[in-house]
């Protein structure tokens, strides 16, 4: 990463999202925690709207793309930022699937130009910003060399499966920055999160379920399926040898606990792997108290293991 | 060449006898056995039309019946009847009785974007099934799915607000679904958190739950909303053929109270 574009990354637009404000509070506050400590700088998007999660799409996809390009044009014109970078891989995908659509479709152009007007707000234009994922931010912004230098608390001993999920990287078309060589992100085996706890001193296993879904479109819809994927997710970890399953995804992180609770208590099948934010791990790397990046705000109760590990 | 597996051969296709002498062989039971022979007539031409009408489904006329999505699908990981690849084929020969065969699972696509993203001829495969399970619903075969129902719970506050709050999400669901809140599991949930969260913090977490968060100035975008939303209902009831079934019902309601139909 050269300099000018590090640059570019030091002080970025933050999109937390409502998922952030609720169970994912624990994310929320790692993630501002982390920033803090890197020096980094987090400017809260103005008034923002919900993306539309996983839902509004099955009710119009273009109203999708309109609620993600209120955000994004809120950064653009009233914030003049270039970069928006959002934790939630709900939030990240809906931003670069509206980028991928203004940018190649006309109707959804004209759809989101119409309400825009009437919403009484500029209308986003592709390429006013670039959209990314908290991993691209701390990947890009500071590194791991410098990630390296400024960790104080090992996570030495601590075994570590790091699980990305499906938006991250689904479907490929929406982020055309990924596979491009080195240095790029990867569609298939995403790497960006071990690279950052590598550097943070954990050991990460081989875990094939990286990019499985656990079902959080119908977490409790269908609840059984959900039961069932996240509980292959789980065993895959634990046989792995993992410790921790680290996330970076509200979604994906209360799926995985809620079902792991759901399975012990209504399938009788008990696994013991704990989930924590990947911010939440890098910010005890970085010294911070578990309390300060609200380790106890999670479900999954990892408090035990951490002092285990000599971490908290 | 499509791939038409899966309706042949089925149980109640299998003809068997289980006494049965031809020319003094016993050929009882599996012996006997033959597939009944199956005359389909009944294509509805217009399915492919109506399912590229409706939003996700625009694409399906790309498909090549590779089979790539089924291959890469999650939920038939878990259910070999899911077969994404087989309801595009019967959609786009028009063979509904066979997809109505499959009705009551369809809408349990997850989403997870692994056919849209295996998908050599971009039909977005998730589109179609989300496509698909509107057209059961507003065509009467299956009720609204819970997952419908969810999605619909949530649209509905965020075209309202801007924003949504998880937990009147949930109680609406689960009221609107029948559903007990009271849960084994959730309850098991709460209260693992309720444990360690500080009281201020669960204070704030009811408080939100009370006063809805919202976003500022979203007057606008929601009439705008509102009114494209009317405008693209309006549009996929006339493309399903369902416009003037609407009209009638609407007249019906419209009429005096115990006003009856003759």
């Amino acid at each position: 990463m050269s300099e000018t574009s590090k640059q570019k990354y030091q002080r970025v637009a933050y999109y937390p999202g409502c998922a952030l404000e609720g169970s994912g509070h624990g994310y929320n506050r790692s993630t501002r925690e982390v920033g803090k400590a890197l020096g980094l700088e987090l400017d809260e998007v103005k008034n923002w709207n919900c993306c539309g999660a996983m839902e509004v799409k099955n009710v119009d996809p273009k109203l999708q793309t309109y609620l993600s390009s209120r955000v994004m044009s809120i950064a653009a014109n009233e914030m003049g930022a270039q970069v928006v970078m959002a934790p939630c891989n709900g939030c990240y995908h809906n931003l670069k699937k509206a980028e991928h659509e203004l940018a190649h479709d006309a109707a959804s152009r004209e759809v989101v130009d119409r309400i825009s007007r009437k919403a009484g707000h500029a209308t986003y234009q592709a390429g006013q910003v670039e959209t990314i994922h908290a991993l691209d931010w701390i990947k890009h912004g500071i590194g791991e060399e410098e990630l390296k230098r400024r960790v104080r608390n090992s996570l030495r001993g601590l075994k570590i499966a790091n699980y990305y999920g499906c938006m991250y990287t689904r479907p490929r078309h929406i982020f055309p920055e990924k596979d491009q060589g080195p240095g790029s992100e990867s569609i298939s085996k995403p790497h960006f999160m071990d690279d950052l706890l590598a550097a943070a001193g954990a050991e990460n296993v081989d875990f094939p379920l990286k990019t499985a879904c656990c079902g959080g479109a119908h977490t409790l819809s269908d609840s059984d399926t959900s039961t069932k994927l996240v509980l292959n997710i789980l065993r895959a970890a634990e046989a792995a040898g993992a410790d921790v399953i680290a996330t970076e995804c509200p979604t994906c992180h209360s799926g995985l606990e809620m079902h792991q609770i759901r399975a012990e208590k209504v399938l009788g099948q008990k696994t013991s792997v704990k989930m924590l934010y990947f911010t939440q791990l890098l910010g005890i790397a970085l010294g911070l108290s578990p309390r300060k990046v609200g380790v106890h705000e999670n479900v999954s109760e990892s408090l035990a293991l951490l002092k285990e590990k000599v971490l908290a | 060449m499509p791939i038409h597996e899966q309706s042949l051969i089925r149980p109640e296709n299998l003809k068997a006898h289980a006494k049965l002498v031809i020319d003094g062989v016993d050929v009882s039971g599996h012996w006997s056995t033959f597939i009944e022979s199956r005359v389909v007539s009944d294509y509805n031409e217009r399915l492919e039309d109506e399912i590229a009408a409706l939003p996700g489904g625009e694409h399906i006329h790309r498909c090549w019946q590779c089979g790539s999505c089924t291959n890469s699908c999650t939920v038939n990981a878990i259910n070999p009847d899911f077969n994404p690849r087989y309801w595009i084929y019967l959609i786009r020969v028009g063979m509904e009785a066979e997809l109505l065969r499959d009705k009551d699972i369809i809408w349990q696509c997850v989403s997870c974007h692994k056919c849209t993203s295996a998908c050599p001829r971009d039909v977005v495969p998730e589109g179609v099934m989300k496509a698909a399970a509107h057209w059961l619903e507003l065509k009467g075969h299956t009720p609204k799915s819970k997952s419908m129902i969810f999605d619909e719970e949530f649209s509905r506050q965020v075209f309202a607000t801007g924003k949504i709050e998880e937990g009147r999400i949930i109680r609406d669901f689960f009221r609107r679904t029948g559903q007990p809140l009271l849960q084994d599991w959730l309850v098991e949930m709460a209260k693992r958190l309720v444990r360690r969260l500080p009281v201020k913090m669960l204070a704030m977490m009811g408080l939100a739950t009370l006063v809805r968060p919202r976003t500022r100035g979203w007057a606008g975008a929601r009439g705008a909303i509102a009114e494209y939303v009317e405008e693209q209902e309006a549009k996929q009831r006339r493309a399903l053929g369902l416009g003037e079934l609407v009209e009638i019902a609407k007249g019906e309601l419209a009429g005096a109270p115990g006003s009856k139909r003759v």
